[in-house]
């Protein structure tokens, strides 16, 4: 602790250029943990499931509907407790710029089958009796002012025309991966405006055990294999995962960026670092001559590495936790949940304490490696 | 009694494909409580013998004895500690550091001992004091004239109160005013405080202020005076 002042006195010697070296650091473990956020939020997305629950999709492809008519022949599989379906409606909100999920569900038996999509007894009913109606994650109704019994209008893109929602009711999800930025409106009512289509964008099945889940999908998949509409039935984790995969290479792109940032930040550091150390040659001769040794050299100048990687990273870190927390980031509703995970944190401080390592060890075994006599000589 | 022994010490340097011989087979005792003036011409081998006696530099032959240790023959981790507690070096530009005050660059030296804060700061106190500085315990040696900065770097050579000071031209870079100031300095601490000083200098005022005066030509001691 008494070599403190020396350390702090050296990195105020340049304020601009350690203030800068900081910042770079700083933002750096940002990118860093932001990136690495946006991976382990799809990762987490991937994982989510019930483990009841299994997902029907069209065969050619999610955009390609179902008929509504299999809603029936799937409650006859044996095993198959439940049914309900959705269909992705892809709305717009006000200017028609402002974006997040919605779609078109039936209401009583999905919200029977997500327990996870929580709200009141009354708002629930009111949803439930009220085809015009739309219920809304809790976020929505903060980001926009909205409250309830209040008329949203959605610019259908898919679906083109004016959608008018009655706000009925809030539900807040108890796991983060459904996200509480969704607008979910009645399937009867897209099924109406759309001309009595009779399509669903995909059916969710509940069954009876999780060690059933394979043989149910595949009697479901054999019997419409030869309709005009066959289908692919996997669990839930599955379909969520299909979606992660989607955004695979995305992660991995991701993953490379915040490395390469990291690494350029490194080089950015280790030069700062090694220019402030040459500059002292003749100090770090002068500090010899008194008496201090090599080793106390090599760790005053990895304390001052130390000290721009720690509080870069306690800058850079620190704000990415606070502020995707404090502006509730969700990536426009494609990363709920998002939020900078304890070991991301603890990541991101081991990449400070490499930074820190990296760029101060040459610089420091330069120091510590100084021949005095001829440093002197310069000095003098 | 001899403070300073060097038997028979060589010195050598290798300039590309050139050997410079500085020393060979020099000889020298200095007696403890001594202010020893150091002088000769460009090239004769003061600063290499400040150096050697500093524990800075090593002979390539010889032995190097200050306080009855052999400094030549420590490694550079013992000389470190060995330096921090013996020596006291003044250099001819000063050499304080610029971001720290004078307060901070007279504690250096006290930071690789073990006393207290406190204890620091008394001796830190006593240091500036004794060199006519306790005002000025917080200005930047930007903020201080010349003098007053080699008076700052004589306070940190004395604080850790070490058995020998060594001095290399420490009026340089000075007025003659502030010139008379440090020697009177000098003076003061070896009269006073019965330090053991040795300063290599050019200048015959300065040296006249010491009680003894070595003569170095070619790395030969070839004259050895006793200031009247």
């Amino acid at each position: 602790m008494k070599f403190l002042p020396l350390v702090l006195a050296n990195l105020g010697r340049h304020k601009r250029r350690t203030l800068l070296t900081i910042a770079s650091v700083a933002l750096a473990l940002f990118l860093f943990a932001s990136l690495r956020t946006v991976v382990t939020t799809l990762a987490a997305t991937a994982q989510f499931g019930g483990a009841r629950r299994l997902v029907a999709t069209n065969a050619t492809g999610i955009v390609f509907p179902l008929p509504l008519a299999y809603a029936n022949r799937l409650k006859a599989v044996p095993g198959v407790e439940a049914v309900s379906w959705a269909n992705w409606f892809g709305g717009r909100y006000g200017d028609g710029k402002r974006f997040f999920a919605n779609f078109a569900v039936d209401a009583e038996s999905y919200l029977a089958m997500y327990p996870e999509i929580v709200m009141p007894p009354d708002q629930r009913e009111a949803f439930l009796h009220d085809k015009s109606s739309a219920l809304i994650g809790k976020r929505l109704l903060t980001q926009f002012g909205w409250h309830l019994g209040q008329n949203v209008t959605l610019q259908g893109t898919i679906f083109p025309g004016d959608w008018t929602f009655t706000v009925r009711a809030v539900y807040t999800p108890t796991d983060p991966v459904i996200g509480d930025d969704v607008l979910i409106f009645h399937h009867a009512l897209f099924d109406e405006r759309i001309g009595r289509a009779g399509i669903a964008g995909w059916y969710i099945v509940q069954i009876d055990h999780p060690d059933h889940a394979a043989g149910i999908a595949k009697a479901i998949d054999d019997m419409f294999r030869n309709s005009s509409a066959p289908t692919k039935t996997g669990t839930e984790r599955e379909f969520q995962a299909s979606f992660a995969t989607m955004w695979g290479n995305v992660s991995l792109l991701m993953g490379t960026i915040g490395l390469a940032v990291v690494f350029a930040i490194l080089l950015v550091t280790a030069n700062a670092m090694m220019m402030s150390a040459r500059e002292r040659t003749g100090e770090v001769a002068v500090l010899k001559t008194i008496g201090f040794s090599d080793r106390t050299l090599f760790t005053l100048v990895m304390l001052e590495a130390g000290v721009v990687a720690l509080t870069g990273a306690a800058i850079g870190l620190g704000s990415a936790k606070l502020l995707y927390r404090a502006t509730n980031f969700n990536g426009l509703g494609f990363l709920p949940g998002f939020d900078v995970a304890p070991a991301t944190l603890l990541l991101g401080a081991g990449v400070a304490l490499a930074l820190m390592i990296a760029s101060g060890v040459v610089p420091a075994v330069r120091a510590a490696r100084l021949p005095v006599v001829q440093a002197l000589r310069h000095v003098e | 009694m001899a403070l300073v022994e060097i038997r028979d010490v060589h010195k050598s340097f290798q300039r590309d494909a050139q050997r410079i011989e500085v020393f060979t087979g020099l000889t020298l005792d200095i007696e403890a409580g001594s202010f020893t003036a150091l002088m000769g011409p460009s090239g004769s081998g003061k600063s290499t013998l400040l150096n050697l006696l500093a524990g800075l530099d090593k002979p390539t032959s010889g032995v190097v004895r200050v306080g009855g240790a052999e400094v030549s023959a420590m490694r550079p981790a013992q000389l470190a500690a060995w330096r921090a507690r013996h020596v006291g070096f003044v250099f001819q530009s000063f050499n304080l550091l610029p971001v720290l005050t004078a307060y901070q660059n007279v504690e250096l030296p006290l930071l690789l001992t073990n006393l207290s804060k406190k204890e620091r700061d008394e001796r830190v106190r006593i240091a500036l004091g004794v060199v006519g500085l306790d005002d000025r315990l917080d200005h930047y040696p930007r903020q201080l004239s010349g003098g007053q900065e080699q008076r700052v770097a004589i306070a940190r050579a004395i604080v850790a109160d070490p058995t020998l000071i060594l001095l290399d031209e420490p009026t340089g870079q000075l007025d003659a005013k502030s010139s008379q100031e440090v020697l009177t300095l000098l003076q003061r601490l070896n009269a006073e405080f019965n330090k053991t000083i040795v300063v290599v200098t050019h200048d015959a005022h300065a040296a006249q202020r010491a009680k003894s005066v070595l003569h170095l030509e070619k790395g030969d001691l070839i004259e050895k005076a006793a200031v009247s």
